[in-house]
């Protein structure tokens, strides 16, 4: 997993509640194998019209939100689905934050094991990020992890908190699955004990 | 010491017998006892390669083929898709080198993995079973804790038998009263997540409890607890008892004879202590509820059939207004029209939501001696292979197919389109699945979520219909 430490990026706004992961990468993209470019179909239904010819609307598909890397949304964002590709999608787009009020589940470990940081804000703080981004497309945030804090274009600060081990582990890039297999011995333990009951 | 005497929920309880380690951050690494694969995990199977992994407990593990598989015929060489087709192979290729149970198409015991796991008996209480689909809480009706996961961290419960877990907060939604005539589990369900939200239950594992939902059988139960995830919830779970273990008792993987016993003693010990704290508490009470339907784009959308579309004009909030407004035009309705005066195009029957034998039966028991409306295209997709040969012996299938239903074989179908099963752009389908996503049966689809009889009522009327008047006429 690549590391995070900070990023100074763009970001995309989408201020409905619920974006499913079936809206980030539809179903029908689910057979692909990591190797692909998953770039290509993320938000797929909202980016390309029928005659796959781009959406003007989505604000994606707008010069200044182009190159964001950070997408700011409302309420249990990536709900749904369990499929990680919601993950690599944004990933492979080059987002690298994620900030919500709330996010689905499943979504937000997800992400964490993938070098996609999921940063919970309170709604109100969401909300100017969104009205910012909207009313100055293009404009950036500062994310500094280990700082745990988002600097908007107005210069507010938004401290975050996030769990220490996943902290750790996106700073280093390392993951979990490594962690885990070191302690190996207790599982061990933890099955003769099972064995036994 | 205070927390080992005081009164615990069942969550608690599962959690703490399959705590391994604490971690210092307070996530707990939690021992699987049941990890049930389907033909998504070929990304999992990739990552443990790539590192040169092995599967530490494959006796623990049980795969079986569902998205990818077609439901008109067993033969997975009609899959005309080299890659969806690939995607079924690997399983089995996998499964046989790790070493993993492996049901095929042409075994029985095939089917959607979340009605395969109870059927066998593989799902029982007390345990913790995770699988890397969204919709695993559904073995929470057996008072399991039961949780959907990334492919990520199938690669991890694969390699590790364990999973790193935030504990969650706990939400007891009870639910008291009898059922009115014509309302079912997923009426009950609907109901619960238009009240709380699709947000409503983040964080959060659900126990629903109560006489309603204790006078329910064990596949109303699963569905219940199969939608835990359109809340928003962690995991969804019901207190087991006599019901529970009289559906288990004899199934191919349920314990026998002094293990049995044993277990039974232990299951006996499961449900939350009565002086038990919740995190939150909701009530409802049965009598309100009725056949609901869903009108948008989340689960959350759910109205009763008697209602009409809602108008963006009344919501809270600009934001929610505009939403409201792509939902309208993207299901194309109109605000304050009648539920019951929107045509239909297809219905779906089927799924881990409502693809169990029960869930047949009420749809027959609508179909039975009614035509599907012309113009209509109607299919019910048993959960399992188990399942279709069951309503095939108590004679449903001939029941469907005499009113024009069209009568397949298991899999996940038509609830999201993987296989190729899908709901025509801009087509509307009465839908015994769980998620109305926008685009989830199929580009431009246009989903309703109802109940298995519900769907029949549509399909046998050719619009959304509120099946008490069926019922009346039986």
């Amino acid at each position: 997993m690549e590391a995070f430490q900070t990023l100074d990026a763009v970001m995309l706004p989408l201020a409905q509640a619920n974006v499913d992961t079936d809206q980030i990468l539809p179903a029908r993209y689910l057979q692909k194998p990591r190797s692909a470019q998953f770039d290509e179909f993320l938000f797929r239904d909202l980016r390309y019209r029928k005659d796959g010819s781009e959406n003007p609307e989505f604000l994606l598909n707008q010069p200044a939100y182009r190159a964001a890397r950070v997408v700011v949304a409302g309420d249990n964002f990536a709900c749904g689905s369990s499929r990680e590709h919601a993950v690599w999608a944004l990933y492979d787009y080059g987002f690298r934050v994620a900030i919500a009020p709330s996010f689905g589940d499943i979504f937000f470990a997800n992400a964490l094991k993938n070098g996609l940081l999921p940063i919970v804000l309170p709604a109100a703080a969401v909300a100017a990020l969104i009205g910012s981004a909207r009313a100055n497309p293009g404009a950036k945030v500062v994310v500094d992890l280990a700082a745990q804090a988002v600097t908007a274009p107005d210069g507010a600060v938004h401290r975050f908190t996030i769990d220490q081990f996943s902290r750790h582990c996106l700073l280093e890039g390392l993951d979990e699955i490594d962690y885990t297999l070191s302690q190996s011995a207790h599982i061990s333990a933890y099955e003769e004990a099972l064995d036994k009951r | 010491m205070e927390k080992n005497t005081a009164a615990q929920t069942m969550l608690e309880k599962i959690w703490s017998r399959h705590r391994v380690i604490e971690r210092s951050d307070g996530q707990s690494l939690l021992y699987v006892d049941s990890h049930l694969l389907q033909d998504g995990s070929a990304p999992a199977f990739a990552m443990l390669r790539q590192r040169g992994l092995t599967v530490r407990a494959p006796q623990r593990a049980t795969a079986t083929q569902d998205h990818y598989v077609p439901t008109d015929s067993r033969d997975l060489n009609s899959v005309a898709d080299p890659e969806k087709r690939e995607m079924a192979n690997a399983l089995q290729r996998d499964s046989a080198s790790a070493g993993i149970r492996f049901f095929s198409l042409d075994d029985r015991r095939q089917g959607i993995v979340h009605v395969v796991g109870p059927e066998q008996g593989l799902s029982q209480p007390g345990m913790f079973i995770v699988c890397g689909d969204s919709h695993t809480a559904t073995h929470g009706a057996l008072g399991a804790l039961a949780i959907g996961i990334g492919a990520s961290d199938v690669a991890h419960v694969l390699a590790t038998q364990a999973l790193w877990l935030p504990q969650p907060k706990t939400l007891r939604i009870t639910i008291d009263g009898a059922l009115p005539s014509g309302v079912s589990a997923k009426d009950i369900i609907l109901a619960i997540i238009g009240r709380i939200g699709a947000a409503g239950a983040s964080g959060q594992a659900i126990e629903y409890a109560g006489s309603t939902i204790r006078a329910l059988s064990v596949e109303g139960r699963m569905t219940v607890c199969n939608m835990s995830i359109e809340a928003a919830a962690r995991a969804g779970m019901i207190a087991p008892d006599d019901r529970t273990f009289e559906w288990l008792a004899g199934r191919p993987f349920a314990p026998t004879g002094a293990d049995w016993d044993r277990a039974l003693a232990r299951w006996r010990q499961l449900p939350s202590d009565e002086e038990a704290r919740f995190d939150r508490e909701v009530n409802i009470d049965a009598g309100t509820l009725a056949p609901m339907v869903t009108w948008g784009n989340s689960p959350e959308d759910a109205l009763p059939i008697s209602a009409r579309v809602p108008d963006p004009a009344a919501a809270p909030s600009a934001q929610r207004r505009e939403g409201m407004q792509k939902t309208l035009a993207y299901m194309g309705l109109t605000p304050g029209m009648a539920l019951t005066d929107l045509a239909i195009d297809q219905v779906f029957i089927g799924s881990c939501t409502n693809g169990r034998i029960e869930d047949l039966r009420a749809a027959a028991g609508i179909a039975a001696g009614r035509r599907v409306a012309p113009g209509v295209a109607a299919w019910v997709v048993a959960g399992s292979t188990l399942v279709k040969l069951q309503a095939e012996a108590e004679g449903l299938d001939r029941i469907f197919t005499a009113a024009g239903f069209e009568w397949r074989h298991a899999g996940c179908s038509m609830c999201l389109a993987t296989n190729g099963d899908h709901v025509a752009p801009g087509k509307r389908c009465a839908s015994t699945s769980n998620r109305n996503f926008v685009g989830r049966q199929g580009p431009g689809s246009r989903t309703h979520l109802m109940s298995p009889a519900m769907a029949a009522a549509a399909a046998v009327t050719g619009r959304l219909t509120d099946v008490r008047q069926l019922i009346a006429r039986n």
